[in-house]
């Protein structure tokens, strides 16, 4: 060996590219040259006394495999699987253990439940509740908090949702159900939705017709509501989007789709997430340069009041309900 | 403390051991739904109002529609087999 290996990263590299030039020289060379004992020229005799030879090698080698292997394998049907079983439980005791250990120690170490030297009785929560009402105008505090003082988190929150959104369509979207040429994944889909449908079960059509305006009309009360009660967006859409689901399961797919299609639900989802980035953007660019952002927050207690909570409330409800719903109808038939 | 604080907090660890020890799916989810409503109330001991009908709306609610779904799809609910079997 005159010259030097290169180096392992470049013989890597040359491997990952194909180069013959850079792969073990030592190794190559080994087995191109042939060795010297088959260059000489051998006797019948000879010749065949080296192939027996090699012939009983051979089979030597082969039976003391098959023995190892054999004694593996018995071991490993016989004896193996309950060591093995033994192995886990031992291992998942020890550590489920060390997780309940670890969890206990944790809550030991918290402090008192409603102790008043707690580290959450800062001088922000007090900044909260002492000059929300001024600051925000809305009533509710967590209403405040989430879309006026935090509303930086509440933005990557919806970010996450969205997200999440959109990996259901994609793994769960079969196509468009309204299309002239359905595949044959969504006839099977909607053959298979039609043969579990509630066969027009008169007890939850009735139910269905007494509940879901009150359903709805609460979910709605909830979003308006957010700023002077309990409740928001969230919560409301998640009412409003079960009680369209309770509408779908009564009356089916044909009857909600008079009403509530796919297209419809993806503009709401599609304006009420446009305004409310354009919103929350006007209030970060004028918050972030201590200007006056001139929206007027009204009365607090009014239902017009606390500035731009109203609208955000009401863009997520809508998002969130629309979101509920094509989950549902996702889940169920792949599309709507 | 009182009474009914203790009754619902040890029937929500009940909830919580029964969910995951039950054999049929079907059960575990309703069990789990009974687990989100005692939460809700929970929550309103807590006094977070706004949790609580979160709670009552996504996790006894739309969770276990989905649920309910995703065991209907995989056929993990009985009354559909014996159906499917009757139908063939």
């Amino acid at each position: 060996m005159t010259n030097k290996q290169p180096s392992l990263l470049k013989r890597f590299l040359g491997w990952m590219n194909d180069d013959e030039s850079t792969l073990d020289r030592e190794l190559t060379q080994r087995l191109s040259t042939p060795s010297e004992e088959s260059l000489r020229e051998l006797s019948p005799e000879e010749f065949d006394a080296r192939e027996a030879r090699e012939e009983k090698q051979r089979e030597d080698l082969y039976l003391a495999e098959q023995e190892q292997f054999n004694r593996i394998h018995n071991w490993a049907t016989h004896k193996g699987v309950a060591v093995l079983n033994w192995v886990y439980r031992g291992l998942a005791l020890l550590v489920c253990s060390f997780i309940i250990l670890f969890l206990l120690r944790t809550a030991v170490a918290l402090p008192p439940f409603g102790a008043e030297d707690n580290p959450y009785n800062n001088e922000v929560s007090q900044r909260y509740i002492e000059s929300g009402i001024q600051e925000t105008g809305a009533i509710n505090f967590v209403a405040g908090m989430i879309l006026d003082y935090r509303a930086f988190d509440t933005f990557g929150e919806s970010t996450v949702l969205f997200v999440a959104a959109c990996s259901v369509i994609m793994l769960l979207k079969l196509g468009d159900h309204s299309a002239e040429h359905p595949s044959a994944a969504m006839l099977e889909a909607e053959f298979d939705d039609r043969h579990h449908e509630p066969k027009n079960d008169e007890v939850l059509q009735l139910a269905a017709k007494v509940l879901v305006p009150v359903i709805l009309l609460f979910g709605f009360y909830i979003v308006l509501n957010g700023h002077l009660s309990p409740g928001g967006g969230f919560s409301g859409g998640a009412v409003m989007g079960a009680g369209l689901m309770l509408y779908l399961n009564a009356f089916g797919f044909e009857k909600t789709s008079r009403f509530f299609t796919y297209k419809l639900s993806r503009w709401i989802s599609y304006l009420a997430l446009m305004t409310y980035a354009g919103l929350k953007s006007y209030s970060f660019f004028t918050g972030a340069n201590h200007l006056a952002s001139g929206i007027p927050l009204g009365i607090p207690g009014a239902i017009l009041s606390s500035g731009l909570i109203l609208p955000l409330n009401v863009c997520v409800g809508l998002i969130v309900m629309c979101t509920m719903y094509t989950f549902y109808s996702l889940f169920r038939k792949g599309g709507m | 403390m009182n009474l009914f604080t203790v009754i619902v907090l040890g029937f929500l660890v009940i909830c919580a051991i029964a969910t995951s020890i039950s054999k049929n799916l079907l059960v575990s989810v309703v069990i789990f739904m009974a687990y989100s409503v005692l939460m809700s109330i929970v929550w309103m001991f807590l006094q977070s109002p706004d949790l609580a009908i979160t709670e009552a709306a996504v996790g006894a609610g739309v969770t276990s529609i989905l649920f309910f779904i995703t065991l209907k799809k995989i056929h993990a609910i009985r009354g559909n087999e014996e159906e499917d079997a009757h139908d063939k």
